[in-house]
């Protein structure tokens, strides 16, 4: 064998001797059992997972399904808004010269106002307002609102970046012969852009999924909602612990795939293909 | 003969930086016009120019005798008689080499895709790429991209092919391909307006060589006239430092 294993034996040894020692600092720190007992308790974790609704008590399991179709929801809408929002910006009629303006204020704002705060504008003041349907919808819809106002001024963006790194060649090539500014940007930058700009538009879209969380403020009863409903209850926070790991096993799929997409398009660069 | 192209004393400024000082130049049908000059004398701005990819700042561009800074005119149909190939060839690298061929006459002329498609596979067929039709760029040679390229201008049948620096990006051992395409082309009558850098070429299948220097046009004639005897200084030592 040519493969040297000298390698392989210090990664393995230097892996043990790592978690080892976080291990043993949980394990043998003073306060270690308490943490244990109130973070780590497995069958608490159990209880707050499935919940118990004959003791009041809210199912975290049940909670990430809402945190889920807000999820989906509002990816939808974010990904369709953001795309109309660039397309805005990117626009070059004299027409839209005022949308242009107006696109631009509004990435500018909503990229600069934090989440919560939307949430809190969004989920308490359209009700407040009193105008027909817009008012009277539940505190998910309006949390799913939020989210795809803040979150279309970030994709839209993110889109934007995908048209600048399209060579300016490109768009010489195809107004060179006789396409259209709309036609060139449909069939020859955005289908480039929407390859460059896969890998940060799965970046923002994780960042979303999480950020679900946030809409518990206006009362709606997701995974981290439940989960301190059921700490509340039996004083115990196995509940948050539950939850973390249900957010982990949506996350890291996506974020391993996204990994794998900037690795393959690394590849690829250097292969100069 | 019709003239297809006319520059009357155009400028072109970028900033405080003139670019181009007053051109004038004429083109006629089935004439193949040869722009020479060191890098950055103005060649590729004043084809850019040509086909309103820029805006000049004076002067004045007509196309078959029509004026093109008329404002009615709709620059996307005046790129439609002008073909333009670049240096680096800018074949669009998500569609297949047929794809390339075909966005114009679809998506530009709005022919119908069986004919196109026909006249597409013929000009593949005419530089022997018929069986490359549904690779992608990446799989072709440079050399091969660029007959692509330039097959991919002439499928919207310009009236005029503008041609920059079409072999400067090339390795030197496919840098003859391209060439002899383009000399076929001038014998069948294709007007070409094309800045290069080989002198060889230029003087095989010019009617008249421009020789630029620093955006003014210093001197204009036949390739013998500009080769052999060059009247200006100026143009004896470009001519010099590029043999």
């Amino acid at each position: 064998m040519l493969v040297g294993r000298r390698g392989v034996v210090a990664s393995a040894i230097s892996s043990v001797v790592i978690l080892g020692v976080i291990v043993a600092v949980f394990w043998l720190a003073p306060g270690g059992a308490t943490v244990r007992y109130f973070f780590f308790n497995p069958h608490l974790m159990w209880q707050a997972f499935v919940g118990n609704p004959r003791k009041g008590l809210s199912s975290v399991g049940w909670g990430l399904v809402t945190n889920l179709w807000m999820f989906v929801v509002s990816e939808v809408l974010v990904l369709f808004f953001g795309l109309v929002i660039a397309w805005v910006r990117l626009s070059q009629s004299p027409v839209l010269y005022p949308f242009r303006v107006l696109a631009t204020m509004y990435t500018d704002v909503f990229r600069g106002v934090p989440m919560l705060l939307v949430i809190f504008m969004v989920g308490f003041g359209l009700p407040e307002l009193s105008i027909g349907f817009l008012s009277t919808q539940s505190p998910a819809v309006y949390g799913c609102t939020a989210l795809t106002i803040t979150y279309s001024a970030y994709v839209a963006e993110v889109y934007r970046a995908g048209v600048f790194s399209v060579p300016h060649g490109q768009l010489l090539a195809a107004r060179s012969l006789g396409l259209t500014h709309t036609a060139t940007m449909r069939r020859v930058i955005l289908p480039q852009a929407v390859r460059t700009v896969i890998p940060p538009l799965l970046n923002d879209l994780i960042s979303l999924q999480k950020d679900t969380a946030l809409v518990s403020v206006l009362g709606v009863i997701e995974a981290t909602r439940a989960a301190q409903i059921y700490g509340s209850t039996v004083f115990n926070f196995s509940g948050y612990t539950v939850a973390a790991i249900l957010f982990l096993l949506l996350t890291i799929p996506m974020t391993r795939f996204t990994d794998h997409l900037v690795a393959r398009d690394r590849t690829r660069r250097l292969a100069g293909v | 003969m019709e003239v297809v192209l006319e520059l009357t004393d155009v400028v072109k400024r970028f900033g405080d930086n003139e670019v181009l000082s007053g051109v004038s130049l004429q083109l006629h049908r089935h004439e193949v016009v040869c722009l020479i000059g060191a890098s950055g004398s103005g060649k590729s701005t004043l084809l850019r120019c040509a086909n309103l990819l820029e805006t000049i700042d004076a002067g004045s561009i007509s196309l078959f005798g029509q004026s093109l800074e008329d404002e009615r005119i709709d620059p996307d149909l005046v790129r439609r008689h002008i073909g333009m190939v670049f240096q680096s060839f800018n074949l669009f690298p998500h569609l297949s080499v047929l794809d390339n061929i075909l966005i114009g006459p679809l998506h530009a002329l709005k022919r119908r895709s069986g004919e196109a498609r026909d006249d597409a596979m013929a000009l593949l067929d005419r530089i022997g790429l018929r069986d490359r039709a549904l690779d992608y760029p990446d799989r072709l040679s440079g050399g091969q991209q660029q007959r692509v390229a330039i097959v991919r201008s002439l499928a919207m049948r310009p009236s005029l092919l503008l041609l920059d620096e079409v072999t400067s990006a090339l390795d030197p051992t496919l840098v003859g391909e391209v060439l002899d395409l383009l000399s076929d082309l001038a014998h069948q009558g294709t007007t070409m307006l094309i800045a290069t850098h080989e002198m060889n070429f230029a003087r095989d299948v010019a009617q008249q060589v421009v020789y630029l220097d620093a955006g003014v046009l210093v001197e204009q004639g036949t390739p013998d006239e500009i080769f052999t005897n060059p009247k200006h200084e100026s143009t004896r030592n470009f001519l010099e430092r590029v043999r």
